[in-house]
Formats: C-alpha cells, sequence, structure tokens
C-alpha cells in the first residue's frame, strides 16, 4: 500500500481504527483482571501501567508531525488531537490511582505528597499543564486563542521532558535505567527532528531575504 | 533476653482446631491429586504446589491474627533481583536456582568455624511453623506462615568470640543459573546485617519452609532469614555465609542507596522513605482496590518483643 498516494478522506474514515487502537490498553487492564491476571498487587499493576500507556501516547502524538511531512499527507494532521487527547486519558487514570489508591483521597495529604516528593511534584507538574491543553483542544479554543494556540500548545515539549524526568526517578530507585533510555532516546529523535526542521526553515528564511 | 514477652492474642483470632485441620486434609487431597496426574486443576506457579511438604509444629507463641496472604501471591510477588527487578520475575526465572548440594559456612569471629550442610540445619532444632507480617519497604505487606526455628539455634552450633557484635548474612551467587547478576542495580553477593542481639532474638526465624512445604526457589530456598519487625529486604534469601563481625557491616542497599537505606531498617510508619511515606502499606490478596490502604504499625506490630533493643536510639538517625 503506498500511503503517501491515499487520498485524505482514508485517513478520517481510519480515524475509527485508531481510536480503537486507542482504548487497546483499556480492553487489555479488563481483559486481564477478568481473568485475574493484574498480578498479587493489582493496584500497582495498573498505576504503572497507566504511567506507561500515558508515556507512550506521549510519544505517539509527537511522532504524528514528523510522520506527516514525511509521508506528505497534511491529513494525517487531524489524528493528532485524538493522540493528544489520549495521552490525556491515561495520564488522568495515572494520576488518579495515585489519588485515590496511594492517597486515599486525602486533601492535605496529596498537598503535602506532592509538596514533599519531587517525583510526584514533576508528574503533576505534567499532568495540570496537559490538562489545560486538553480543555483548549476543541475548535472553539482553536478559534478564540488565534495564533497564541499554537503557541500554548508547545507545552507539550514541556510535558513531554517532565514526564521522563518522572519516569526517571520512579527507576533510580533500582538503578534501572533500560527502559527509561529507550524512551528517552525515541524522545531525542522526535524533538530532535524539530530542531533541525526549525533550523532548515531559519537558514531558507535567511537565503530568501 | 530477660524482657521478652510472647504476644497477646486475642482468643478471637485464633485458627480454630478444626479449621486448620481441615486446611490440612485438603493440602493432602490436593497433594495427592497431583500425584495422580491431575495437577492441572490446581494452580502451581513456580511450581509450588509440587514442592515436598515440610512438617512443622504450630507454634502457639507466635500464631498472628489477620489472615493469611494466598499462596499463590506469596510464591509470584517476590524482590529477588539475583533473578530480576520485576516481581514477576523471581517466580519465573528461580526455578535454575541450584540449592542441592547447599552449604552453610558460620565463619568470622567464632572459635570453630563451621560449613554445614542443609541436611544437618533442617535437624538442629525442631521445626515450627510461625505466621509472621510481613512489611515490604515499598508499602506492600503479606502475612505468611513460616517454617524453621529461631536462628539462635543455629549460632548457637558455634561458639561467638568476645569480639563478635554483629552478624552479617550473604546471598549465594549463581552466575550460570541468575539472570539478573548483570543489571548493575546493586552488588552481588547480596548481603544484610543484624546485631548480635537482633540476631539472637528468638523472632529471628530461620527459615527452610512455607505455606507447610520447603521454600521455593523465588522465596529464598533453601534456606532465608525473616526478621518480621524489619523491611522485608533485611531478610537475606538462599543464604551460603553467615559471617560474625566485630565492625558493623555495610549492606548491599546501604552501598547502593546509602541516601535511603540504613543499617537498621526497622519499620517505621514515623520515618518516611525519601521517596514515598511509610506511615501506610497495602496487604496484598486482600485489601481489595477498593480498600483503602492500613495504617503500618511501629515495628511491625512486634514493638512489645523488639522495641527494649532500641532503648535511647534516635530511630530517627538509626533508620
Amino acid at each position: 500500500m503506498r500511503l503517501k498516494t491515499l487520498p485524505a478522506r482514508t485517513f478520517d474514515r481510519a480515524k475509527v481504527l485508531l481510536f480503537c487502537f486507542g482504548l487497546y490498553p483499556l480492553a487489555r487492564w479488563f481483559w486481564l483482571g477478568w481473568h485475574h491476571e493484574l498480578t498479587a498487587n493489582p493496584v500497582e499493576f495498573l498505576s504503572r501501567s497507566s504511567g506507561t500507556w500515558a508515556l507512550v501516547c506521549l510519544l505517539v502524538t509527537l511522532s504524528v508531525s514528523p510522520l506527516r511531512e514525511w509521508l506528505h499527507q497534511p491529513a494525517l494532521l487531524r489524528w493528532r488531537r485524538m493522540c493528544g487527547l489520549f495521552t490525556f486519558f491515561y495520564a488522568s487514570l495515572h494520576a488518579l490511582s495515585w489519588a485515590w489508591w496511594d492517597q486515599g483521597f486525602e486533601w492535605l495529604a496529596m498537598l503535602s505528597d506532592v509538596w514533599q516528593r519531587p517525583f510526584i511534584m514533576v508528574g503533576m507538574a505534567a499532568f495540570l499543564t496537559m490538562s489545560l491543553l486538553a480543555i483548549t483542544s476543541t475548535h472553539g479554543w482553536m478559534r478564540r486563542l488565534g495564533p497564541q494556540w499554537q503557541q500554548l500548545h508547545r507545552l507539550i515539549y514541556v510535558i513531554a521532558l517532565l514526564g521522563l524526568l518522572h519516569y526517571y526517578w520512579h527507576k533510580s530507585g533500582k538503578n534501572d535505567f533500560f527502559t527509561v533510555a529507550i524512551y528517552a532516546a525515541v524522545m531525542a529523535g522526535l524533538l530532535g527532528w524539530r530542531v533541525i526542521r526549525y533550523k532548515k526553515r531559519q537558514s531558507s528564511l535567511r537565503k530568501s531575504v | 533476653m530477660p524482657n521478652y514477652r510472647a504476644p497477646r492474642i486475642r482468643s478471637t483470632e485464633i485458627t480454630p482446631e478444626e479449621i486448620w485441620q481441615s486446611r490440612r486434609h485438603w493440602m493432602k487431597a490436593a497433594g495427592a491429586s497431583v500425584l495422580t496426574g491431575a495437577a492441572g486443576v490446581f494452580p502451581s506457579i513456580g511450581g509450588a504446589s509440587t514442592l515436598p511438604s515440610l512438617d512443622a509444629i504450630i507454634s502457639k507463641r507466635f500464631i498472628t491474627m489477620e489472615p493469611r496472604t494466598p499462596e499463590k501471591d506469596a510464591v509470584s510477588y517476590n524482590n529477588f533481583y539475583e533473578f530480576g527487578l520485576d516481581k514477576g520475575d523471581p517466580a519465573k526465572y528461580a526455578h535454575t536456582l541450584q540449592t542441592n548440594p547447599w552449604k552453610v559456612r558460620i565463619e568470622g569471629e567464632v572459635v570453630t568455624p563451621k560449613t554445614f550442610d542443609i541436611d544437618d540445619i533442617r535437624k538442629f532444632a525442631p521445626l515450627e511453623e510461625r505466621t509472621y507480617r510481613m512489611r515490604c519497604v515499598e508499602g506492600w505487606s503479606m502475612v505468611i506462615p513460616w517454617i524453621g526455628y529461631s536462628l539462635s539455634a543455629l549460632l548457637s552450633q558455634v561458639q561467638p568470640t568476645g569480639n563478635a557484635k554483629y552478624v552479617e548474612f550473604i546471598t549465594d551467587v549463581q552466575p550460570k543459573n541468575m539472570p539478573g547478576l548483570s543489571s548493575r542495580s546493586i552488588q552481588w553477593p547480596y548481603n544484610e546485617g543484624l546485631r548480635l542481639d537482633e540476631a539472637m532474638h528468638p523472632l529471628t526465624l530461620l527459615v527452610l519452609g512455607m505455606y507447610g512445604k520447603v521454600l521455593p526457589n523465588q522465596n529464598g530456598a533453601p534456606v532465608r532469614l525473616i526478621v518480621p519487625w524489619k523491611y522485608g529486604f533485611k531478610s537475606a534469601k538462599s543464604i551460603v555465609t553467615i559471617r560474625l563481625t566485630e565492625k558493623q557491616p555495610t549492606s548491599s542497599w546501604m552501598k547502593a542507596l546509602p541516601s535511603e537505606y540504613g543499617f537498621y531498617s526497622n519499620v517505621n510508619p514515623e520515618v518516611a522513605h525519601p521517596r514515598w511515606s511509610q506511615a501506610t502499606e497495602r496487604r496484598i490478596g486482600e485489601d481489595g482496590v477498593f480498600a483503602p490502604k492500613r495504617k503500618t504499625l511501629m515495628f511491625n506490630g512486634y514493638g512489645n518483643e523488639v522495641a527494649s533493643l532500641y532503648t535511647g536510639m534516635d530511630l530517627r538517625k538509626n533508620y
């Protein structure tokens, strides 16, 4: 199949598929739960799994733009919001798992936990910033914010780095950095691509002047 | 131990004899069906249900209270980094651990160092079943029926010199059989340590079995330590060397993360781990997804027995 020559509406139709893919982790949890395979500590498993999937979805979201240019398929842009919202969905479940299972919804305990543990603080900062982006992801907000919308949504780069730092700190207790290194490498590639593109545009702008 | 008092138990907390007897019948039936080839009927994680049984007297002094953690959880959710960092790894990979033959050497500040075969170690004292709470430093806990005897009975086989003040426990290293050794999370061999009086305390248990059977590999076969008032990592698994020393040993965790782990590591809800609170815990297999975490008890609930070991010590400094 030649992806580069597919008509734009194919990508629009494939959004249903994308939605199903996005629900895969959730379906998997129910499947595992039904078969009593959420390990001896289901709470820990779900809490970690939701965090992992939030990070995976974030990387998928960041790969939409490079993919769009590579395939010359501007229509792919219409996938980006759904990817971003799935990231927010799994990040919300991840934050909820902490608030509920770890903190028992005690507001004072939650505040002091965020304050005392840099690892939680960084994760919470990423989640709150992401909430702002999720709220302003609608067409209405795009229109209202105009050119500022894009500036605001560049915060995804900050969120990505905070999320990676959060994961790195989580894994540092066991000096276990193998998986962190994989996520970091993919993220470095996706962010590096943007830096290179930015520099190329700058130099071509200068030439045209 | 003049100050030692056995834990007080409310009569409602003691499992009636007919219940545990019926459990024994059930266990026998399960064992029989395994022999007759119906093994598939019973869940066998890590081969737990096929392990040889180990007879023991049920200890009346060290009976507990809370419901036992299901055996399948206790044998499938373990920290044994020699077999991987994931808590499911030991059950998956520890079958390669070579436990026969097995010898334990007691050396250091003793009049005559001795090496004992595991078969002899099983005979140094009558085997008791004791059900202890176990609290992991990560914030979860279990209630496990261990089989063994007080470590003091093993240490009485050698004569400590006047210099002996600490006891160091060293886990075996089997490079071909332990896939986790390639990770650099901690230094191998795994070692832990106790003060001599902690090691001689009657609660400190030399463990040879659990749930009526010999220890499964993932739980530290064939012989391990259990110190119920300290975080789980203090209780070294698959021990090959016990060394009496004059100086305080530096444990694997103290070397790996000196800012997070000290020598004592007593369960203490008031002293937080640098990265999380220790005030509460989740009981594995019992506290469902909708249950709030339960409060962690000082010395894991064994304060009546062990608090006197630490009189006058600042437990915030000596964490």
